[in-house]
């Protein structure tokens, strides 16, 4: 079964057209590309997925209900998690109150609750710390928790975005190029960690990325978009050898 | 003058360490109580006004300081209340009676401004805000029921278990309580999953919305809560001046209130609190060198800010 299904995506801006009629179906429990050169709309597509910016024509639908032009708090609500590709941490805040946030949608303490300290807020705050500490083991620094956002490494700050993301407890995990400032060594962790997320959590995993190493490596399914477009889209065998892809991509990446 | 500021950081270093903390509060809060047994009329009367400030400082730090709104018109709020009560005691209403009502309609105020332009970027909620402050003013000084410019005068003081609150030793005392609660329920809502929404909205207004939160909403909870905090203290202001007038709730009244919680440094509870002490003490303080006092007053905040943009008492990052 699809958990993400996006049909004739088109965006525009004013006059130019980002996204143009984009379809592809994303099947549950798996690992998914989104790939194409710089400008070719791979991150438009994504914020159009997110609710950050509001598609132009078309219709996607998550677990099967639509989340076209819906507000980005309400589609991780319903269980959608995204990262950014420029870290995007609460900077002056602790890595677990980092952590925290992601678990925002899943609680409900109100006003009454924190002033009069209620069991049941009392109880839920708890959960909140375990679930975030979990998160964070899972992604290997618990040890850090209590350090301030900014003043961990990049890599690691990386890692605490994606246990942010883990922390709303989503279904489907957007990835906007993960490996963005990594050295070898943490791309070989990061493809670990794609890996445990499916895995281990049952997390479908889309990721946008420019590293063609890693997408050929950690991919199921790979779709190949340019000018918008999809040009192509298959297992990495189909499209390393697609001459679309090869003309479009691997072909400019050589002058790079 | 930065060695003064200076002064503050160093005595905040002493007071790091939790047990000193604990005992320098015990001090400030037996003093606060004592107070009253040594001083005079004078000093007891600015000190109430002292502790009144520090409710409101407290209640616009949190749209100010926690969630990082601008609200250049919190008076209203604060109008709302001292209208609401003083209204409703007008028809017989007993004043504790009055309270609920002078929550609820400075909240309903807090909705009414805040649904429609939370959406806005902060300068032009700014702008909102000070007409908003303003309309408010200028309602009251027009309409029958408020009293118009000559306000509403005749406002019965209170009583509590049979005793009629009309010393000034008495609004004192209900004032410091005031600011107990105020305090509380601050620190509570700071440390709780509302008071990160907050934070993190403020820090990154976009991340914070991936993570599921609604910003809107979020927003518009502080509105709410500040809002609230207002019309209670213009609820016992009402009965403590028994007699309010429009131009209590003028612009300088939202500038003063907001210089408080900048002054002392956003989103801290002490700094709050230590910008309302400032900013009422000063003048008073300096009344001897008669109308120019202001114009030091100005610059010593100038001063202040050029040296410590971050408030006399900021929150910490560590």
């Amino acid at each position: 079964m699809s958990i993400l299904e996006v049909q004739k995506l088109t965006l525009r801006f004013g006059g130019l057209t980002a996204v143009s009629n984009l379809s592809f179906e994303l099947e549950e429990n798996t690992i998914m590309s989104l790939i194409g050169p710089n400008g070719a709309g791979k991150t438009s597509a994504f914020n159009c997925l997110t609710g950050f910016y509001k598609g132009s024509e078309g219709e996607i639908l998550f677990k099967g209900q639509s989340i076209f032009r819906q507000k980005p708090h309400k589609i991780t609500k319903l269980g959608m998690a995204r990262t950014f590709q420029n870290l995007r941490l609460f900077k002056d805040m602790t890595v677990l109150e980092n952590v925290m946030s992601g678990m925002h949608s899943r609680t409900k303490a109100g006003v009454f609750g924190a002033i009069l300290r209620l069991p049941s807020q009392v109880h839920e705050e708890q959960r909140i710390r375990q679930v975030s500490k979990e998160c964070l083991d899972f992604v290997g620094i618990l040890d850090k928790e209590s350090r301030l956002a900014r003043n961990l490494a990049y890599g690691d700050q990386r890692r605490v975005e994606w246990a942010r993301a883990l922390a709303t407890q989503p279904q489907l995990l957007l990835l906007d190029e993960p490996a963005a400032g990594l050295n070898q060594d943490e791309k070989e962790q990061l493809v670990g960690l794609i890996r445990r997320i499916r895995k281990d959590l049952g997390i479908t995993v889309l990721l946008i990325e420019h590293d063609m190493g890693l997408v050929m490596k950690v991919s199921e399914k790979i779709v190949v978009i340019d000018y918008g477009q999809k040009i192509a889209e298959g297992t990495a065998e189909e499209v390393k050898n697609n001459p679309r892809v090869i003309e479009a991509y691997l072909g400019k990446e050589d002058e790079e | 003058m930065g060695n003064s500021v200076g002064g503050i950081d160093r005595f905040r270093k002493i007071l790091g360490d939790r047990k000193t903390q604990g005992a320098a509060l015990a001090v400030l809060i037996i003093f606060v109580i004592l107070l009253p047994l040594v001083a005079n009329n004078y000093i007891e009367e600015v000190a109430t006004n002292t502790l009144f400030y520090i409710v409101l400082a407290l209640g616009l730090n949190i749209v100010v300081g926690y969630a990082g709104l601008v609200d250049l018109g919190y008076a209203a709020f604060f109008a709302v209340g001292a209208y609401t009560t003083g209204i409703l005691m007008h028809y017989g209403w007993n004043f504790w009676l009055t309270i609920p009502m002078a929550v609820l309609f400075s909240v309903i105020a807090g909705v009414i401004i805040g649904g429609p332009t939370l959406r806005l970027r902060s300068d032009y909620l700014a702008i909102v805000t000070l007409g908003f402050g303003e309309i408010t003013r200028i309602t009251a000084r027009n309409l029958k029921i408020t009293g118009g410019a000559s306000g509403l005068v005749g406002i019965q003081r209170p009583s509590i278990f049979g005793h009629i609150l009309n010393q000034i030793t008495d609004f004192y005392y209900l004032f410091f309580i005031l600011v107990i609660l105020a305090v509380l329920v601050a620190m509570r809502l700071h440390n709780s999953r509302l008071g990160r929404a907050w934070q993190y909205i403020r820090e990154d207004e976009d991340a914070a919305e991936a993570m599921g939160i609604d910003p809107v909403k979020t927003k518009l909870y502080a509105y709410m809560i500040g809002a609230a905090f207002g019309g209670i203290a213009g609820a016992f202001f009402a009965v403590k001046m028994t007699a309010i007038s429009p131009e209590t709730f003028a612009f300088t009244q939202s500038a003063m209130i907001l210089l408080a919680v900048i002054l002392g440094g956003m989103g801290k509870i002490p700094g709050a609190i230590l910008g309302a002490v400032f900013l009422v003490l000063f003048p008073e303080i300096f009344r001897g060198i008669g109308q120019t006092r202001m114009l030091f007053f100005g610059i010593m905040l100038v001063i202040i800010m050029v040296f410590r943009p971050q408030g006399l008492w900021p929150e910490r990052k560590g």
